[in-house]
Order: structure tokens, then C-alpha cells, then sequence
């Protein structure tokens, strides 16, 4: 059954479509990554316009983000006080990252700078959480999972402190403003929700309990994507609502079997699943910008679509 | 003596207008709906005659071509640079239809001559124009190929040479299959009648092409009502998340 979408002005096959939001809803209710790192450049695959894919993106992952949430405030595992301290942080940081993608769109070169952005981020992630995960897994069959004590940087001690009782920790408010508005940056440029970043920096920069994580990385990147979106609607118009609201069929009955996955696994197979799956697009992202193209020609219209 | 001459000119002109085109279209109103999976256009005629066809005349031939609206755009090239394969070179293209078909009657060039393909821009080549590249050294043809090539992979152009019926020399029929990838605008269909490679008369009419419904109420609302589209998106997205949320909580109790 094809499905002509309003905006993006192609045909495309609905359940090739809901197909795809299954998948990412999928991941990002086990991950709390809100997939748009995958989501992109499946539908650019599609054959979506770059430009729609981007914005119809966020906008899909605003739902599964939120059906994603609603399962994991009432299983308790959101930090909500964390949730606000990151978000602050976030919109000034993504305020500024459209800056920045302004100044990048001028100078030309914006795709390969996005895709660079992509590699570079995704190999250093993917690779540090990917050998971290397997230390972990070693270390807990040897020792029989010992709890190991929380690390305390010089960084969380500095004023401001704070109590996030749903994580456990009592830190300077500093250190998640700061990651916070980095993630808004990188999302901002690259189009995403920023889970990708956000789930490894709070585990290994705040040190937040990883089951807490997910929800909270999800809290905040319910608005980061929402303001996206909003920012894609006025300046570009190129939010598809047909297509997002396919997607997001398939999208919010995906993120609600991920939750459930997820708490039938372990931490560390969690990381170790979304460490291989970072790896796998960094690898194909890289291998597209290093192998010869089979069509070196490309057709741009006005529009920038 | 001016009014003599313009008759003069008149009389002169009629034997080329001896044979003229009457043509009709299966539609000139193309809907796009959400269900919308293409459409085929059936484009049919007459020649109308008053006076027998001289004998040893070369034979008739018809053309057809249908584009739609033109946009300008930029087609780039990549290279490779310090390892990596980069957007290096572009070239404008100042017009260049976003949909293209040609139907003939015979191999092209017997239908319509070089010269008179210069004139009414009928090729796909012709019908594409570029201007100045970007860099000095861009060969601007190579660039236009590649759009002629993208293009017909897609089905946006088509070249479809012999696939025009002719009968007796008078009726002539053929279909025009616009893909489902379809933009919206004023479709022009033109239609040529040739002999020996010349243009001997033409038509030309114009197909409209329409969103209608649900797909015109969002264009519509997404470029005036910015604004409360994207609000409307992203409460849309809301209320989606949290019902299918409420759906599994009531399936699993």
C-alpha cells in the first residue's frame, strides 16, 4: 500500500514505513536513545529528503520518547530533578547549536560535516563503551558481582551541590548543565536527540545508576526534540505530519516492548547491544565517505532538500 | 499595399499549415491523493487535412512531450580529498523540469531534425539548461548528463522512441505514465506533427496537477500556519505516545 506524504512529495510504501518506527522504537525504549542517530539515515535510504528525514525525525521521536518515559515513571526510574538540571543545560546548548549549523550551512559542506560529526562521535562512543562493557562483564564473572564503589571526580565537588535522590548521588550542578548543553550542541548539529551521548555521559561522567539513566536521558530528550521540531516547522516547513504520524505507530508500540525487553537484561549486555549498534552505523557512515560512491554526481534544488 | 502584402504572407504560409494537429487528453486534472500511486494519461488525436496528402510526401510522424513545472538547482560532484570522498565541483542549472517524458513515433532523430529539436526544445537535453559552473574547470555536460542519468533512473525522464500509434496517417495515440513521486504544478503537454524531421504544426495544453484533501489541508496549513503546524505536530506526537503507553497498560492488567 503506497502512502503519498504531503511534505516530502514521494510515495512511499506504508508498512515499509511502520516497519522502520517499530525498529526504532525499539531500540529507544531499551536504550533510551531516541534512535534518531538510526531513524535518519534509514529514511534518507527511503528515499526521503534529507531535510524532511531530519525534521520528521525529531519529530517521531518526541512520541516514542514520551510512550518511553510514561513506562519508566511508573516503574520509578526517571531522576526528574536530574531531567531538569540536564534539560536547562540542553536548550541553552542546542540554542547555541543552531548557531553553529548556521555558520556551517554558509561556509557549504554541511552533509560532510554532519557525517564526520557522525563518525567521529559514534567510533569514540561506540568503541569506549564497547570495552568498557566486556571489563565490566569480566570483572563480575571473576568476582562474583562485588558492588564497586561510586567514583568521585574533583568535578562534582565544586559549589552548588545538590541531592538527586533517585540516582543516589550528591554533586555539584555544574557537571550535568555542562553535559547537558555539550549534547545540546551535537544535537542541534547532527539532527538527533543526543541519547547516544547523553546515556554513556551519564553513566561514566555523572556516575548515575545505568537503569536510571534511560529514563532520564528519555525526560529530557522529549524537549530537546520538541524545540527541534518546532525550529524545523517555521524556518524550513519541512515537518511531514503524514509521515511522522506513520512512524510513530510504529514507533510507540516498539518502544513499549523495548522497555519490557529491557528489564529482562542485564546492564552490561544492555551496553554492550547499544555499544555494537553505535559501531555498526559509525563503520557504515565511514566506509560511505572512504569508498569510491557509485554516483559521484548529486542533484540539490533550491530548497536545499 | 501593406494589407496586400500581409495576405501575400497568408497565402504563402497556408500549404505548411495544410495539415494540423486536434488532440485531446484522457485527463487534464491530475489529484494527488494519500493513496496516490501514479497515473497514465492517455494522449490521443487527429490530423486534420484539406487537401490530400501530396503523393511521395514523407511520411507523418507525431511527438509528444510532457514536462513538468522547472526548478532551478545545483548538481555537485565528489572527489576525493585527503582520503575522503567530498562535494567538490557544482554546476547551476537554471531550469530543469522536474518531470520530462517524450514519446515519438519513431527513432527520434527521424521524427524531429537537430535543428528544429534546437528550436522547440523538445529532447531532454534541450529542454534542461544550464548555466555557469561553479568552478572554472567543471565541464558543464558531464554535470547535466548526470542529472539526464539520476533522472531516468528515478522515471523522471523518459525517452520513449516508436511508442506513438499512427493509423492511416490521421489517428495517433499513446500514454504518458507520471510516476508516483509526483510534484505538484502546471504540467505542459505539447504535441508536434512532422514530416521529413520538420515541425509541420503543434499543440499545446496544460495538465494540472493538484494535492486535494487531507494532502492539500497539510501543505497548506504547514507554510501559513508554521507555527501552529509544528505545535499541532508535536502535541499530535504527545498524544500518540501516551495512548499507545495507556493501550499496554490496560492489555496487560
Amino acid at each position: 500500500m503506497q502512502l503519498y506524504l504531503p511534505i516530502a512529495e514521494v510515495s512511499v510504501n506504508v508498512f515499509l514505513l511502520l516497519g522502520l518506527g517499530g525498529i526504532v522504537g525499539i531500540l529507544s525504549g531499551m536504550f533510551g536513545v531516541g534512535g534518531g542517530f538510526l531513524l535518519t539515515p534509514l529514511l534518507f535510504f527511503v528515499g526521503i529528503p534529507p531535510a524532511v528525514a531530519v525534521a520528521t525525525g525529531a519529530n517521531q521521536i518526541v512520541a516514542s520518547s514520551f510512550s518511553a518515559v510514561l513506562a519508566h515513571l511508573k516503574r520509578k526510574t526517571v531522576d526528574l530533578r536530574m531531567g531538569w538540571v540536564l534539560l536547562a543545560g540542553g536548550l541553552v546548548g542546542s540554542a547555541g547549536g543552531v548557531q553553529v549549523f548556521a555558520l556551517l550551512r554558509r561556509v557549504g559542506q554541511v552533509d560532510l560535516m554532519v557525517t564526520l560529526f557522525y563518525v567521529v562521535f559514534l567510533g569514540i562512543i561506540g568503541g569506549l563503551m564497547f570495552v568498557e562493557s566486556l571489563n565490566a562483564m569480566r570483572k563480575a564473572r571473576r568476582s562474583g558481582g562485588a558492588p564497586k564503589r561510586k567514583k568521585h571526580y574533583w568535578v562534582h565537588n565544586l559549589p552548588f551541590k545538590m541531592k538527586f535522590r533517585t540516582s543516589g548521588l550528591y554533586i555539584s550542578v555544574i557537571p550535568p548543565l555542562l553535559v547537558g548543553a555539550a549534547v545540546g550542541v551535537l544535537a542541534a548539529i547532527m539532527g538527533v536527540g543526543g541519547g547516544f551521548i547523553m546515556v554513556p555521559a551519564m553513566i561514566y561522567l555523572l556516575g548515575m545508576p545505568t537503569k536510571v539513566v534511560v529514563g532520564t536521558s528519555l525526560f529530557q530528550i522529549i524537549f530537546v526534540t520538541g524545540f527541534t521540531t518546532l525550529m524545523h516547522a517555521t524556518t524550513n516547513y519541512s515537518v511531514d505530519m503524514l509521515l511522522a504520524l506513520v512512524l510513530i505507530f510504529g514507533g510507540v508500540v516498539g518502544a513499549q516492548f523495548g522497555t519490557r525487553l529491557a528489564v529482562h537484561m542485564k546492564a552490561e549486555q544492555l551496553r554492550i547491544l547499544l555499544a555494537l549498534l553505535v559501531l555498526g552505523v559509525c563503520g557504515k557512515l565511514g566506509l560511505d565517505l572512504i569508498l569510491p560512491p557509485a554516483e559521484p554526481y548529486s542533484i540539490k534544488d533550491a530548497v536545499g532538500v | 499595399m501593406r494589407w496586400v502584402v500581409a495576405i501575400l504572407l497568408l497565402l504563402a504560409a497556408l500549404p505548411a499549415r495544410a495539415e494540423e494537429v486536434v488532440a485531446g487528453l484522457s485527463q487534464t486534472r491530475v489529484s494527488i491523493t494519500a493513496d496516490f500511486d501514479g497515473s497514465e494519461i492517455l494522449i490521443f488525436g487527429a490530423v486534420k487535412r484539406f487537401q490530400p496528402i501530396p503523393a511521395g510526401a514523407e511520411p507523418l510522424h507525431v511527438a509528444v512531450a510532457v514536462a513538468g513545472p522547472s526548478v532551478p538547482l545545483t548538481v555537485w560532484r565528489k572527489a576525493r580529498r585527503a582520503g575522503i570522498w567530498v562535494n567538490t565541483d557544482s554546476v547551476e542549472i537554471d531550469r530543469a523540469p522536474s518531470f520530462y517524458a517524450v514519446a515519438t513515433s519513431a527513432p527520434f532523430r527521424e521524427v524531429l531534425s537537430y535543428v528544429e529539436d534546437l528550436r522547440h526544445k523538445v529532447s531532454i537535453r534541450r529542454a534542461i539548461r544550464a548555466v555557469g559552473g561553479a568552478t572554472i574547470t567543471a565541464n558543464t555536460a558531464d554535470f547535466t548528463d548526470a542529472l539526464i542519468r539520476i533522472r531516468e533512473e528515478d522515471d523522471l525522464y523518459q525517452l520513449k522512441e516508436g511508442t506513438i500509434d499512427i493509423s492511416e496517417e490521421t489517428l495517433f495515440r499513446t500514454s504518458i505514465a507520471l510516476p508516483a513521486n509526483l510534484h505538484e504544478g502546471n504540467y505542459t503537454a505539447r504535441i508536434f506533427l512532422t514530416r521529413g524531421g520538420q515541425v509541420i504544426d503543434a499543440h499545446e495544453t496544460v495538465i494540472y496537477v493538484q494535492k486535494v484533501g487531507l494532502e492539500r489541508f497539510l501543505y497548506v496549513l504547514a507554510h501559513e500556519q508554521a507555527m501552529i503546524y509544528g505545535l499541532l505536530s508535536i502535541a499530535l506526537a504527545i498524544a500518540a505516545g501516551w495512548l499507545a503507553s495507556a493501550i499496554f497498560r490496560y492489555l496487560q492488567s
